[in-house]
């Protein structure tokens, strides 16, 4: 009580004095609006106030789809945040137009942020500098309808390729016309799969999709065709699923007409009010050869290019503590995604969890695309799928396609 | 009189208190209410479409200054095979929509001023989709394009033992399918317009030609749809701008995959607003701004001058 009101006398003196105050800042924090990362960041705020009793936040939030353009209109207007949050895939246009700075190397050591997070923290890593630190982390994981797999009589979820296909096969039904009552596997291109194919599949049939530092494109040839032609068997050959069936994948998983979707830690949320049936949870099938791969993302914490003196002095203190393992776990309990530091993720009790343990799992072997176009880039793969599907394509000729179309995204990109 | 004339005047000039005329006083009031839209107008409507024209000669990204890079997104454009597929969608929205919605909606208005039983029911069911937000109505119709057992059409087809239709997942049937929806959403407009048009020709036309023994198809085509030529003209105008800007329809049946399959039904205004804010890239969408602009400039003078009265 007594702390409280010694913070309520600083920050009413800061007000009097204003910015000439020593040791009394406010900065801003700028995330879009989701109700519980909202509400865990005013908790995670609150805490950190109490702790730093001379630094206030301003959480400040827009509209997803209006939130990049306001940070860019911002910055011009030298208006711009001290700490925001930013989808690792936009650094490479944050950086290029000067809207975030690197991080202080003094606060953040870059041999402990290897040591401590997850390898795909590398993404926000531009010339030797890190750009952003993530609180949380988000991968891929094979959703199972538990009610369908019992009627079927199928144990439980495939651990292999091969065993996904067959089981796939048996928990397939179709009317008496031909037509998809249940889909065994859904083949949504335009969701997750295409992370699937692009860091999962592709790898796992002996490829790589991108070159070391995601310049040019690598599964243009065996492995690329290989994969895609996996994927689009499941549809054309073993007739387990379609594309567009019941409109999205995960509608389709919702309804319970699918058996088996992929899809990320942010889908949890959404199904966890699915009331007709259980659903678990399974880390991506393996290849033959037992190898896994996945696909992470991530929204990082950065610094605000605008931010100088005390005000960068008090962003960096607030950004170390988004980073810490309090908040993570903060960030895990009230939103649900999974921690970025390794030993707050990887501890016996998550792992144990049914949901959680397959997401975490995986986190070790992910991988993480550095798409400098999202959306393009997704759109290129949608098209090399539908050109098989729809226009009888070669996969072989598909891919070739899709790899000049996509290299030339990412030539005008950089 | 000249006297009776300005007599009154100055009186109410006195009043007034000022030098100003009451015409010119009038005059300021008229102009400072004007002055509001005029302005505004100014500011969010004019100011941005010529900055556009500016836009497009520069490669902004909203994160950089704008640079000066001459007509190289204008090369770009037209050397994009993409570009022109869309330019063709837009088109097909364009010539084959504006035609089949202005006859449906003639004839249903020509043999709807007929019906006198339930007339206001029938016009109101007809009217209802113009009055539905089109993003809701898309979405309805998405589900009814669904494969059997999902959706409605394929499994009435199937039930009459019809072959299923891709509608949304072929690359033929996807433009039209959207199409459709875009006619019936505008239909009830047009119908209300068309009406208004036939009501507003005299009776007495329609009288006098009778008794000269002109048939029905005569009339249709000598009085009927010569009076009704403003009412033509003002609908072929405003349905070819509809279609041209066809956006709504478009986006909200094919988000999963916008404009697909393999852009097969991507209109103009879509691919202006993928390029702007989902790429980011300013300068070219302003190019692509431009055309549209232009296409919309040319098919309105042209479809004014074809259809302007010779008399």
């Amino acid at each position: 009580m007594r702390k409280r009101n010694l913070m309520a006398g600083v920050s009413a003196a800061a007000c009097i004095l204003g910015a000439q105050a020593a040791g009394a800042v406010e900065i801003e924090y700028w995330q879009y609006i989701y109700d519980t990362r909202v509400t865990a960041m005013d908790q995670l705020i609150e805490k950190f106030e109490a702790e730093n009793p001379d630094i206030t936040v301003k959480q400040v939030t827009f509209p997803y789809a209006d939130y990049q353009t306001r940070i860019v209109a911002a910055n011009m207007a030298k208006k711009g945040p001290d700490v925001l949050q930013l989808f690792y895939g936009w650094t490479d246009k944050f950086v290029a137009g000067g809207l975030i700075q690197p991080l202080p190397q003094e606060a953040f050591p870059h041999d402990e942020i290897e040591e401590d997070f997850f390898p795909i923290v590398e993404a926000m890593k531009r010339d030797g500098e890190y750009y952003g630190l993530p609180t949380a982390v988000r991968s891929l994981a094979l959703f199972w309808n538990k009610k369908l797999f019992e009627e079927a009589g199928i144990d439980g979820p495939p651990e292999t390729l091969d065993e996904l296909v067959e089981t796939a096969k048996a928990l397939t039904q179709t009317d008496n016309g031909g037509n998809f009552t249940t889909v065994g596997m859904t083949v949504d291109m335009a969701g997750q799969d295409h992370h699937w194919w692009r860091e999962v599949l592709i790898r796992q049939f002996g490829g790589q999709p991108y070159n070391e530092d995601y310049s040019e494109i690598a599964y243009d040839g065996e492995a690329g065709t290989a994969a895609l032609d996996f994927y689009t068997s499941l549809q054309k050959e073993e007739k387990v699923g379609t594309a567009g069936f019941m409109d999205e994948g995960q509608a389709a998983f919702r309804a319970g007409r699918a058996a088996m979707t992929i899809d990320g830690t942010f889908r949890l949320g959404s199904f966890s009010s699915i009331e007709d049936f259980e659903w678990g949870v399974a880390e991506l099938p393996a290849n033959a050869d037992g190898m896994r791969s996945n696909y992470a993302s991530y929204f990082a914490n950065a610094i605000g290019s605008g931010a100088e003196g005390e005000e960068k002095e008090a962003a960096a203190a607030f950004l170390e503590y988004l980073a810490s393992p309090e908040a993570m776990k903060l960030w895990l309990e009230v939103v649900g995604e999974l921690p970025a530091r390794r030993d707050v993720a990887l501890t016996d009790e998550n792992l144990a969890d049914p949901i959680y343990g397959p997401f975490l799992k995986a986190l070790d072997y992910a991988h993480t695309t550095r798409f400098v176009d999202e959306a393009a880039q997704r759109q290129v793969t949608i098209d090399m799928t539908n050109r098989v599907l729809l226009q009888d394509q070669a996969p072989a000729d598909s891919v070739a396609e899709a790899a000049a179309a996509e290299q030339k995204i990412i030539d005008d990109a950089r | 009189m000249t006297i009776q004339e300005a007599g009154p005047a100055r009186p109410e000039a006195r009043a007034g208190g000022a030098r100003l005329s009451m015409r010119t006083r009038r005059a300021l009031w008229v102009w400072g209410f004007l002055a509001l839209p005029i302005l505004f107008y100014s500011v969010i409507r004019f100011y941005p479409t010529l900055d556009a024209f500016r836009l497009s000669f520069t490669d902004w990204d909203l994160m950089s200054t704008p640079e000066f890079i001459g007509v190289e997104n204008y090369a770009r454009m037209f050397g994009d095979p993409h570009f022109w597929q869309v330019f063709r969608n837009t088109f097909a929205y364009l010539i084959i929509g504006t035609p089949i919605s202005l006859v449906l909606a003639f004839t249903i208005a020509f043999f709807l001023d007929r019906v006198r039983f339930a007339h206001t029911f029938i016009r109101a069911l007809y009217f209802l989709p113009f009055i539905t937000t089109a993003s809701a109505m898309a979405w309805v119709w998405r589900w009814f394009y669904q494969p059997a057992p999902t959706g409605a059409i394929n499994s009435f087809l199937g039930q009459i033992g019809l072959a299923q239709i891709d509608f949304l997942k072929s690359t033929t049937w996807a433009l039209p399918s959207i199409m459709v929806t875009a006619i019936w959403a505008g239909l009830g407009f047009q119908i209300i317009i068309f009406m208004a048009g036939l009501r507003a020709i005299p009776q007495t036309y329609y009288e006098a030609a009778r008794i000269d023994g002109v048939g029905e198809w005569g009339i249709l085509r000598k009085i009927t749809l010569p009076l009704l030529k403003p009412t033509t003209v003002f609908l072929v105008v405003f349905a070819s701008i509809g279609f041209l800007r066809i956006f709504d329809q478009v986006y909200n049946m094919t988000t999963n995959d916008p404009g697909g399959p393999l852009g097969s039904t991507k209109p103009l205004v879509l691919l202006i607003y993928q390029t702007a804010f989902s790429s980011y890239d300013m300068g070219y969408a302003a190019a692509q701004t431009v055309v549209l602009f232009t296409i919309l400039l040319i098919v309105s003078l042209l479809q004014l001058w074809i259809m302007r009265d010779r008399a």
